[in-house]
């Protein structure tokens, strides 16, 4: 193996790996702290996420939404752009699904609710990220910045119209009317019990295949289409992209509004596949969720897939551990999952000059030539 | 050993011998450089020079070897150490910060105390002492940012001096300088060598090796392969030990074939982001069957000239018609759309511009021709039409290794270069822009690119070539203009053309010329005005 290619496998797999191994590491030392015992702990979350169908099934049903919001953080990072508005996007891609489907005659058939709700989520999505996208071009603000603040906005905008216009008649909770039974996304263990076979049941919905389909999708796009080449060239070096008569802004705009797209669609796993109505707070944690299961899965969509499975198993499993266990609270998933962003993201290269020097130690001659050059 | 032979000579390298992993960077290398004396070391990139001044200076530790230095043995484990025995290394890219003062800059890294008041006072006296007694005059008040590229070098040399270097490395210093700044540069060298100073001289201008070296070591694959006293050798004697094999150092071309202009720029003024005009009023024909050098001190509008003829940059004022399309401030062309026309541009800046480097070689190789119907079917770019166009490029211009897939920052320079070319020189453009096709090439691929520019004017298009290197411009094009401060400062036939000449030009030292009354072809490069530029030349030569 020469030393490219065992460089490539430190970042794809070695690095992440010992990465999670510190987070879990870290979380032991967390339950030790508060007198948990950290292999007992393991042991139910574990169970809690793989170890009975049911369990599974919320596993997967959390991972959907990671997979969405992953696939929309890397294909903003293709193009160089750090899209923090996942959590905003997804929100109000809930909108356009509930929207879409509130408005449209409840009489007409699911092959019409359940695209045009997908659609309704696409589109506002999509929309709530063009904005600072076309303020990133235009206007040369930053996107970090704006997607950040439009996070608020999203949030102040939901409670409005959640609380004055979209509550149901005669309800004190905020939320919206139940959808139609038409247009519910059907549910995993009803699909399954049509073909004779017998699942538990469990929130997970078809949502998850619209999610594997789009990371199918999204890797077609980005490395195998002339369009996914304009976004990756811009974000390797923009000013190479200019030379190459690829034009920034409409990258920006384009690599936006399909991240804030994909984003949207975690309402269509949430709102059309389970919730059956428009809520408060479905979104809340997936968006950030998504930069880091982006970071862990390289950006690429099988590592985000896979990477989007850990943090719904830790979903599952935490929620599991925080009902059986005395002394541990559903935060405690909230600190698993922060000591997962902390030493996936934050550190995400700690060892990796220690890896490269014990793996793959440097060929100076290379260097020096690059030098000259 | 005997005593009087090892005090003789500032530096000994005996032996050394460096690898690292496959390669064998030095293979036991001895290199003997006398006291006082100016010493060269030549060879191509890759050939080692790096390495063993790398060893010397006490970046890398060699495998095996002694190292002499003044006549005691060292082996040196950081650069410090190489420092506080004398040496000192003038880098390729001045370690400045731009915004700190002379004397500041020169104190950075031996402050002497918290606080710098005193300090300063002793570094301000030394430097004075040093600036007298070496003819290396600086204003040591005037912050790095406002001294001319010659200058800040000279900070670089005071800097070494001052930290106590009897000897002194330099690795391509000229690189950057006009010829006047090189020969002030020289006359620096000279008197650090009546002072005793010692100076190592890593280059790849053989010109100057001739001009100013004692005497001169040939490295090639790792090896020393010949020392040479200067004056018993000759610039093809050393070109061929460094390449192994005889080198054309003249470009062989038939006379041009001078046709329809194919380019007309009109006073083309671009300023950048600060609304400073990097280029002013500038006005020339591009035609079918020439090559035409645009000469100058890296920095005086080149960039910005390149960048505006290929769309990049947005112009400011004036017109381009390009293959005769139409295009202003207005009504630019894109970079894509100009493609499209038949223009191709190899920028001066492979890595920032050039290239992905993160992408493979066959990316890089579709760079602006990504929407080719040719790798497109419908939405899908096929991954395997790509990498065969890339095949086929290095096929046709000898890239190495003829590998595809592998990421493009693995290629050597010239590799990467020769990639470059063969993207933008097999779609067969009409007007082709070309800036420095050579830097940080070696001399064989040098030989390489230039014949295939001459082709490309012997087929009939208009070559656009932008270099620093006189040299270059001198074998290569038919009709040089040479920007200044980004003015046209000169235009001259190169048949006309002599280095002085061209470099009162680059400094400006001509009286300027008229942008209006050049503007008109035939006339701009008759032998009328240029032997005007000769008598001008003349009558400064007169004055002085």
């Amino acid at each position: 193996m020469n030393r490219d290619t065992r460089i490539t496998w430190i970042n794809r797999l070695l690095l992440p790996l010992l990465n999670i191994l510190t987070a879990f590491a870290a979380t032991a030392v967390v339950f030790w702290l508060i007198d948990v015992n950290p292999i007992e702990a393991a042991q139910v979350l574990i169970y809690g996420a793989f170890g009975y169908k049911e369990g599974i099934g919320y596993t997967i049903y959390y991972t959907t939404n990671f997979i969405f919001t992953g696939l929309a953080v890397a294909v903003a990072f293709h193009a160089g752009l750090f899209n923090i508005g996942g959590e905003g996007q997804a929100y109000v891609g809930g909108l356009g699904a509930g929207l879409v489907i509130l408005f449209l005659d409840p009489t007409l058939g699911a092959w019409v609710f359940i695209p045009a709700s997908i659609i309704g989520a696409l589109l506002f999505g999509g929309l709530w990220a063009l904005i600072p996208a076309y303020l990133q071009a235009y206007r040369g603000s930053h996107i970090v910045i704006t997607t950040i603040m439009f996070n608020f906005l999203a949030a102040s905008l939901m409670v409005y119209l959640m609380v004055h216009v979209l509550r149901e008649v005669g309800q004190m909770t905020p939320q919206s009317e139940l959808f139609p039974t038409n247009a519910w996304m059907p549910f995993v263990h009803d699909v399954a019990a049509g073909f004779g076979y017998s699942i538990e049941a469990s929130p997970l919905n078809l949502s998850v295949l619209l999610a594997l389909l789009c990371a199918i999708l999204v890797w077609f796009f980005l490395w195998q289409t002339r369009w996914g080449y304009a976004i990756r060239a811009t974000g390797k070096n923009g000013t190479a992209a200019v030379y190459g008569g690829i034009k920034p802004k409409r990258i920006i705009i384009v690599a936006m509004c399909i991240s804030g797209a994909l984003a949207g669609l975690v309402s269509v796993n949430e709102l059309v596949g389970y919730q059956h109505r428009l809520i408060m707070d479905f979104h809340l944690g997936y968006g950030f969720g998504g930069i880091a299961v982006a970071l862990m899965g390289r950006n690429h969509p099988v590592g985000i897939i896979v990477a989007a499975l850990l943090f719904g198993t830790l979903y599952q499993g935490g929620a599991e551990l925080a009902f059986e266990m005395s002394g541990i609270s559903r935060d405690i998933v909230v600190v698993m999952q922060g000591l997962v962003i902390l030493f996936c993201g934050a550190l995400e290269y700690m060892y990796r000059p220690w890896l490269i020097r014990s793996l793959a130690p440097v060929n100076k001659q290379e260097v020096l030539v690059g030098a000259a050059a | 050993m005997n005593l009087i032979m090892t005090d003789t000579f500032a530096i000994e390298l005996t032996d050394i011998d460096k690898r690292f992993g496959a390669v064998h960077a030095n293979n036991k290398v001895c290199l003997q450089v006398k006291r006082g004396n100016i010493h060269g070391i030549v060879g191509e990139n890759g050939a080692g020079k790096s390495t063993l001044m790398s060893i010397l200076y006490g970046f890398y530790q060699a495998d095996a070897g002694q190292i002499d230095v003044l006549g005691e043995t060292y082996t040196f484990t950081d650069s410090h150490q190489a420092i506080a025995a004398g040496i000192g290394m003038v880098h390729q890219h001045f370690m400045l910060v731009e915004n700190f003062t002379v004397l500041e800059n020169v104190i950075l890294g031996c402050e002497g105390g918290a606080l710098l008041a005193d300090g300063l006072a002793a570094a301000r006296k030394e430097l004075t002492r040093l600036g007298d007694e070496y003819g290396l005059k600086v204003d040591l008040d005037t912050t790095i940012d406002q001294l001319s590229v010659g200058l800040q070098q000279r900070v670089e040399i005071l800097k070494a001096l001052y930290k106590g270097a009897k000897i002194l490395i330099l690795d391509e210093p000229t690189g950057v300088l006009t010829p006047q700044e090189t020969e002030e540069l020289f006359r620096i060298f000279n008197a650090l060598k009546q002072q005793g100073v010692t100076i190592m001289l890593i280059t790849h201008k053989l010109r100057e090796i001739m001009s100013i070296t004692d005497q001169v070591s040939v490295m090639r694959a790792g090896q020393m392969v010949a020392h040479r006293d200067t004056q018993d050798t000759s610039r093809e004697e050393l070109a061929e030990l460094m390449v192994g094999r005889k080198v054309l150092l003249q470009v062989d071309k038939k006379p041009a074939n001078i046709r329809a202009p194919l380019m007309k720029v009109k006073r083309l003024t671009v300023a950048d982001s600060q609304g400073i005009n990097r280029l002013k009023d500038v006005s020339f024909e591009l035609r079918a069957g020439e090559v035409l050098g645009v000469a100058g001190v890296s920095g005086n509008g080149q960039t910005e000239l390149l960048e505006a003829l290929s769309g990049i940059t947005p112009m400011t004022s004036g017109s381009i018609e390009v293959l005769g399309f139409e295009m202003d401030a207005k009504n630019p062309l894109t970079p894509d759309r100009l493609r499209e026309l038949g223009l191709a541009h190899v920028p001066e800046d492979r890595h920032r511009m050039g290239l992905i480097v993160d992408f493979s070689a066959s990316e890089s190789a579709l760079l602006g021709y990504h929407t080719d119907p040719k790798v497109n079917s419908g939405i899908w770019l096929s991954n395997s039409k790509v990498e065969a166009n890339c095949q086929a490029l290095m096929t046709a211009f000898d890239v190495r290794p003829a590998d595809p897939q592998l990421k493009s920052a693995n290629f050597s320079g010239g590799n990467q270069q020769k990639l470059i070319l063969a993207r933008e020189m097999e779609r067969n453009p009409d007007v082709l822009l070309i800036g420095q096709p050579t830097r940080g090439v070696d001399i064989g691929a040098i030989e390489f690119i230039h014949q295939r520019i001459i082709d490309m004017r012997d087929a009939g298009k208009a070559v656009l070539l932008v270099s620093v290197e006189l040299d270059e411009i001198m074998s290569v094009s038919d009709r040089i203009i040479v920007l200044c401060d980004g003015e046209i400062s000169g235009r001259i036939n190169t048949a006309d053309a002599d280095e002085r000449t061209l470099g009162m030009m680059m400094a400006n030292a001509l009286d300027p010329i008229d942008p209006l009354q050049t503007m008109d072809d035939q006339q701009a490069f008759s032998k009328q005005e240029s032997n005007q530029v000769s008598s001008q030349v003349a009558s400064q030569e007169n004055k002085l």
